[in-house]
């Protein structure tokens, strides 16, 4: 990260609580941490992946991004603009910059609303371009994602799931946005179908020099798409690195665990791979216990880890790791042990 | 995933366009497979027909006096007989009509716009909004409905707009309470949250994209609400509480009620256009939410 004006988006100690309701009304109010101190920077044209099981608070950190849920504490910079700060119609014009692709093609899309109509809304609400150009621009969006022109009059319904996400993509696209956020896009398609997708959002990638955080929890897809990663955990990033060293020196246990429980096609690796297994389910969100938030399923932990958090520190450039156990030089526990 | 140049990224779906039945001609066919619901969309037409016709085709004052007071029906050709000042049965039927009619519908129109405006509101933004709305709502839940609208017809002139501003001002809570529900729900889908990625302000996506998913309930309600109103302008017109230079069913039944005995007709035959009518609403209510629903009705 040398070259600081090629960051695109900036997100530093960002944290997302939710406030459950009182069990009665002398009772405090707890919170839900769903994202704790959470800091990351997209360098522009790049993918960072954020994966991590579901509540993880991965997909509250891409709707806390694009400004849909309110954050509790944090500062976000998206380019020269402090994203945090907007409001009102200023917010409303920044969402031009940055746009999401949602998880469900089912749901994301008005099913009252032609398809060109959907494609069409962002830039006559935005006013983008001339409105005598918005006609062809929905044409050239639609041959863009693989769809026909002639489609734009059908109705969602009549779409197929792959081709309703393509409808999404267009609509990301409509904006002319630098950063789009992508909350799994293809975890609800057919595996064929998100070979096809995930291509189409790496052509695009190129074609228009998008920057993608890309939220998934399937490591194949991220491996494919990402330049670097953030595993997340409880709302806390525990490790941060390019794709390389994720892949191949991973150094957090979770990671670790994760990464050995991807499915192998290969039997000569399956019989290698030194599976761990974790036991039970993550701690609840809402009271969390002091120490390393990983430490209650992690089969290293000692007992500093119950006692004190571990920071997310640097192990070599571009490799950080939330762990007691990785020792300086980059040494992971599993192998030590 | 690796040989992924095999797989051409801007490959069209393979799947064909299905042939889907355009939305309204699988809500009319729907519809149509409700017997019930048909046969209470006719009684509808033909009372609005005669409602919309009367002057057309009875140009008779209805509280012109034509004969002997309590006549049987079918005596001295009058179909209904007359009632207790010697008026034409029919004629006052048919009359009723259209303030029934027009009080119900413009009665239920107000019911779902102060419902809607306060229910879209407290479903959307939640918080205190919610919080002040919906305690608003209890309070006029809890106040007995034909009372309160007694009391407002008493308050101010008893006209037709009176009182159908009361009875929309006493019915809306529930009509609030439902778009409430489909506002908090639909609010949440990723449509709505792309709209507002997509620089949508809140009242276009209240107005333009939450409210036209959320109104297939509504309309089923509204229908509803029509059959009610008409209850409730019976009931305030049997109370002697309306328009007294207004013909309407609920006022024919209060004129003859002491009548009962000696001339039942002259008070059964109202009831039975205002339960025929109300009836009539309740099926196309139910028609509708078959429509609306194809799926539930299969099952």
């Amino acid at each position: 990260m040398s070259d600081d004006d090629d960051i695109l988006l900036d997100v530093a100690h960002l944290k997302v609580y939710f406030r459950l309701p009182r069990k009665n009304i002398f009772a405090k109010a707890s919170r839900v941490h769903a994202v704790d101190d959470v800091s990351f920077q997209i360098k522009r044209g790049t993918t960072l992946g954020i994966v991590g099981e579901s509540g993880s608070g991965k997909t509250t950190t891409a709707m806390a991004v694009m400004r849909l849920t309110p954050i509790t504490s944090g500062a976000m910079r998206l380019g020269d603009t402090d994203l945090a700060a907007l409001e009102g119609e200023d917010l409303r014009h920044a969402r031009t910059r940055m746009q999401i692709i949602f998880q469900d093609p089912y749901s994301s899309l008005n099913p009252r609303v032609r398809a060109g109509a959907i494609v069409r809304e962002p830039m006559d609400l935005m006013n983008i371009g001339d409105p005598a150009d918005r006609e062809g621009r929905v044409a050239d969006l639609f041959r863009k994602v693989g769809l026909r022109p002639e489609q734009q009059a059908l109705f969602p319904h009549q779409f197929s799931g792959g081709q309703r996400q393509r409808i999404g993509v267009a609509r990301a696209l409509a904006t002319q946005p630098e950063l789009v956020v992508c909350d799994e896009p293809v975890s609800a398609l057919d595996v064929a179908i998100q070979a096809q997708i995930l291509n189409l959002l790496r052509s695009l990638q190129d074609e228009f020099g998008l920057t993608y955080l890309f939220i998934s929890h399937d490591l194949g897809v991220v491996q494919y798409m990402c330049d670097e990663i953030a595993v997340m955990y409880l709302g806390q990033i525990v490790e941060y690195a390019d794709r390389i060293s994720l892949f191949t020196e991973p150094l957090h246990p979770y990671t670790w665990a994760l990464l050995s429980a991807v499915p192998s096609a290969d039997p000569a690796t399956r019989a290698r791979a030194d599976r761990i297994r974790l036991q039970g389910d993550p701690p609840s969100p809402i009271d969390l216990p002091p120490g390393c938030r990983f430490s209650s399923r992690c089969p290293f932990a000692e007992a500093r880890c119950v006692q004190e958090t571990p920071p997310l520190r640097s192990i070599r450039p571009g490799h950080a790791v939330a762990c007691h156990l990785v020792s300086d030089d980059g040494v992971p526990p599993q192998r030590r042990s | 995933m690796t040989d992924s140049d095999n797989t051409q990224s801007r490959q069209i779906d393979e799947m064909p366009e299905t042939p889907v039945e355009h939305p309204f001609r699988q809500f009319v066919t729907m519809y149509m497979r409700n017997y019930a619901a048909v046969a209470g969309l006719l009684v509808f037409v033909v009372i609005v027909a005669a409602a919309l016709l009367a002057p057309v085709i009875l140009n008779v004052d209805p509280f012109e006096m034509v004969d002997v007071p309590l006549l049987p029906p079918g005596e001295s050709g009058h179909l209904f007989g007359t009632d207790n000042l010697g008026r034409d049965m029919l004629v006052s039927i048919i009359y009723g009509a259209r303030v029934t009619m027009a009080v119900g519908g413009a009665a239920a129109a107000i019911t779902l716009i102060i419902g809607l405006s306060i229910g879209a509101m407290a479903g959307y933004y939640r918080g205190w909004v919610d919080e002040v709305l919906m305690r608003i709502t209890e309070f006029f839940q809890v106040l007995p409905p034909l009372l309160l609208a007694m009391v407002l017809v008493a308050l101010f002139s008893p006209t037709l707009e009176t009182v159908a501003i009361a009875i929309g001002v006493v019915s809306w809570t529930g009509v609030a309470r439902l778009a409430r529900a489909e506002f908090m729900r639909l609010r949440e889908l990723d449509f709505v949250k792309a709209a507002r990625s997509i620089g949508g302000r809140d009242r276009r996506i209240i107005w333009l994209v939450i409210l036209p998913n959320a109104l297939p309930p509504l309309i089923v309600n509204a229908a509803l609400t029509v059959g009610i109103a008409i209850l409730f302008e019976a009931a305030l017109s049997f109370l002697g509480l309306s328009d007294p230079n207004v013909m309407s069913w609920g006022k024919l039944i209060g004129d003859n009620r002491d009548y009962l005995l000696d001339a039942p007709w002259t008070v059964t035959i109202p009831g039975v256009a205002i339960f025929l009518t109300v009836l009539a609403m309740s099926l196309i209510g139910d028609g509708l939410n078959d429509a609306f629903n194809p799926k539930l009705r299969e099952r």
